[in-house]
């Protein structure tokens, strides 16, 4: 038993070096030479300032721009607080928070049905996306706003729309982030 | 659905079995001690290590001796879990000068890793520094997954030796596990991930200043609310790839971030989501096959792999299927499948997984005994939800956790040739060993220790207003569903939640350390029991009343036996849980 135990702390501690140790820095060392963007988050920086990384997602509100989807992450979109809503399906928080972000859309859209994605919340509070049918929705209202065609807003969105990846994984999408960074090169806001 | 959504699902199972083959006869090799390539890199590292803790390569070991030095080797690594936790702020790597973890809260994360768990009371970002997480959490997820890998391997020594008193050494199991399989499929997969845009870097979190700055109502500390605006984002990093990558393998579960596999840094693309589902799947896949190589009797193998099979797309087909119905109590929304969306419950969903991907994996992971999540359980359809739980349910023995789902199979195995033998009354043998009383007796030990501190638990929970429902985060049947699931998700060491309810409570901590303990633990021993006693066992030469056990009767018979036993367990529970609250949704009720 004692010689056991003795083992069992010699094996504790050599093998700690060897996977808690050498292993995560050798990835870390290979993810900085082969992958440095990757690796650090997709960071973008616009006039030396960061901005964001590529792959978070960002709350956006203003008319002008294209809205996110409803975060439960800290205050919003918390990337160091990362979560969802957990409210289950038949729980009254849930139907009335859906409820008066309808309605709040609908003011632009009166009778129009809201695409899910708008109204939900993701898992993580960060989704970087909005479905092309959660984009075409709000089309119109940022033309209006931006003193743009629709036309022109309309082909700014396709160009983020990603398809599925390899052709068949997941689901169709529109990066909210980038699409109101280019949006804002296009037309600057006031 | 969609089909689509139907191909995505093939797709995955697909790859799944092409590479249990060969994976599986590798890991036959590995524990037989026979040459492999990877000989030349790990054998010079295995020797180190023995010659370093002193352990004797060639001594074989007792099922006692076996148990004992596992237990051993689990109590010094949560010590040193808890350690660790417990003096953080004292050590290097923690950018953020995150302060000393909570010991209730330390002792649960401990025993939750040790056990192969990964429950997650804390909230990562804010709790756990880089060097916990890669020191004792990432290091848990190799050596939990590769002492049960080591236990799975001592089963099939049981049930392929004759007249032997020992199953193996603990230590060079566990050794090979993690050098041979565990640490080159890490490295490989986590510069996949890193490919995918998982990152692994060691900064402190970054700050970025906002595109548009946004403005939140924030309840101060004196009750008021008061309107903020907030200008930048904290970007949390971390060295994630390398832990992501055993996180998986390993079928542990634990996120490196909060949102685990939800976070776009964790989980960025829809290619890394398909390598997270198929490195839950592979190992474990991979097992059955191991298994049928190491007892000379590979369509067994292949027997263990159909059941497991047809238990996982029933589960697929009843998540997805209520995953990608419209919530009937959301009004003038647009939730029906079409080219620009993917429609269904995406509450607590991502875009880029959509509703396919997001029932795909929850069925995945515990099915498996990960319970990583890149959606929250908490928000599925009545239905959706129904499915993690009862896959937990059945003893995650549908491919299973890293070797626990193979020895978990194998103890329902027992009781199937049992149950056959029974039916045409001659004593019951498995691959020419008899299944005896003792043998028996253990099986159902093992079968009935599971049930009663899920059901135990929970009841005890739903009688304390102040410490147990005070936790809830939603209410009615839907209440009874998250506490049912906590205790059922500690028990059968799986990690996922129904995340609403709030978890860090002294009650909760403590009890669900105890639950996640007695679900690894308890069962363990009677399995190694029962290792032990056929090790001991004759050869018996089929005879004409042997029921074979490579034949699909003989899976049909497996399924039945998990199912109906699983079933007559936990049904009522479930009935007043998710298929109550399925019924009063669709009669326009919430709670």
């Amino acid at each position: 038993m004692r010689r056991n135990l003795i083992t069992a702390v010699l094996y504790t501690v050599v093998t700690t070096v060897l996977f808690g140790l050498v292993y995560p820095f050798v990835v870390t060392g290979l993810a900085q030479v082969l992958f440095h963007d990757k690796a650090n988050g997709q960071l973008i920086y616009k006039n030396g300032e960061l901005v964001g990384s590529r792959i978070i997602g960002q709350s956006f509100m203003a008319p002008q721009y294209f809205h996110s989807r409803p975060s439960l992450a800290g205050n919003g979109y918390d990337a160091a607080n990362s979560g969802g809503s957990n409210l289950g399906p038949t729980n009254k928080k849930l139907v009335d928070r859906v409820a008066g972000d309808v309605a709040t859309l609908q003011i632009d859209h009166p009778g129009v049905a809201v695409p899910i994605d708008l109204v939900t919340s993701s898992g993580s509070g960060l989704d970087p996306h909005i479905t092309p049918a959660g984009a075409e929705f709000q089309v119109a209202r940022v033309a209006r706003e931006r003193h743009l065609s629709e036309d022109a807003v309309q082909r700014l969105v396709l160009q983020h729309t990603e398809g599925r990846q390899l052709g068949f994984l997941g689901e169709p999408r529109v990066n909210v982030l980038l699409l109101n960074m280019d949006l804002d090169e296009m037309a600057p806001p006031k | 659905m969609t089909a689509n959504g139907w191909f995505q699902i093939f797709f995955f199972f697909a790859l799944v079995m092409v590479c249990a083959k060969p994976l599986g006869l590798y890991m036959a090799r590995v524990f037989e001690h026979e040459r492999t390539r990877a000989d030349v890199i790990f054998r010079p590292i295995e020797r180190l290590i023995y010659r370093l803790t002193g352990i004797e390569e060639t001594h074989e070991m007792a099922w006692t001796e076996y148990a004992v030095v596992m237990l051993l080797f689990s109590l010094v690594t949560l010590l040193a879990t808890y350690a660790v936790e417990r003096l953080q702020q004292l050590l290097p790597l923690n950018p953020q000068h995150l302060g000393a973890v909570a010991p209730d809260l330390a002792l649960n994360t401990a025993a939750s890793f040790t056990t192969n768990t990964n429950w997650q009371s804390y909230v990562p970002e804010t709790t756990m520094s880089y060097l916990t997480q890669m020191l004792t959490l990432a290091y848990h997820n190799f050596f939990s997954a590769a002492a049960g890998m080591a236990l799975a391997v001592a089963l099939i020594r049981g049930i392929s030796r004759r007249e032997s008193k020992t199953l193996g050494n603990f230590w060079v199991d566990t050794t090979r596990a993690s050098l041979w399989v565990l640490l080159p499929g890490c490295l490989i997969y986590s510069m996949l991930l890193i490919s995918q845009g998982v990152v692994q870097n060691l900064r402190p979190y970054d700050q970025a200043k906002l595109v548009q700055s946004q403005t939140a109502t924030v309840t101060g500390a004196d009750g008021k609310t008061v309107t903020q605006t907030i200008t930048t984002q904290s970007i949390a990093q971390g060295p994630v790839a390398s832990q992501e990558a055993i996180k998986m393998l390993g079928t542990n579960g634990g996120g490196f971030f909060n949102a685990n596999s939800a976070h776009p840094f964790e989980n960025p693309t829809p290619l890394s989501n398909l390598m997270q589902m198929f490195s839950i799947f592979v190992i474990p896949a991979g097992l059955t096959v191991t298994l049928g190589r190491m007892t000379r009797a590979p369509k067994h193998g292949w027997a263990v792999f159909a059941a497991m099979a047809a238990l996982f797309l029933v589960g697929v087909f009843v998540a997805y299927y209520a995953e990608a119905q419209s919530n009937p109590l959301l009004h003038s929304v647009d939730q029906r499948a079409s080219l620009t969306q993917a429609g269904g419950n995406m509450e607590g969903k991502e875009v880029r997984f959509g509703v396919v991907n997001s029932a795909l994996f929850a069925t995945v992971t515990t099915d498996a005994s990960c319970g990583a999540v890149n959606s929250t359980h908490d928000s599925f359809m009545p239905l959706g939800g129904l499915v993690p739980m009862v896959n937990i349910m059945l003893g995650e023995v549908i491919f299973g956790g890293v070797g626990a789902g193979l020895y978990g199979m194998l103890i329902f195995v027992v009781l199937a040739v049992f149950i056959a033998g029974l039916m045409v009354g001659r004593t019951p043998e498995y691959l020419g060993k008899k299944i005896e009383s003792y043998d028996v007796k253990m099986a159902m030990l093992y079968v009935l220790i599971f049930p009663l501190s899920i059901l135990g638990f929970s009841a005890v929970a739903l009688m304390m207003p102040n410490l147990g429902l005070s936790s809830l985060a939603n209410t009615g049947p839907h209440g009874l569903s998250e506490i049912l699931y906590a205790y059922t998700s500690a028990t059968g060491n799986n990690g996922s939640a129904f995340a609403g309810l709030n978890a860090n409570t002294h009650w909760y901590n403590l009890s669900l350390t105890a639950a996640m303990l007695i679900g690894r633990f308890l069962m363990i021993v009677p399995m190694l029991a029962i290792a032990g006693s056929l090790a001991k066992k004759k050869l018996v030469p089929p005879s004409l009343g042997t029921f074979p056990v490579h034949t699909p009767l003989f899976t049909v018979l497996l399924v039945g036996v998990v199912v109906i036993v699983g079933a007559l367990t936990f049904f009522p529970a479930l009935s007043l849980g998710p298929v109550l609250e399925h019924l009063m949704m669709h009669a326009g009720k919430s709670f």
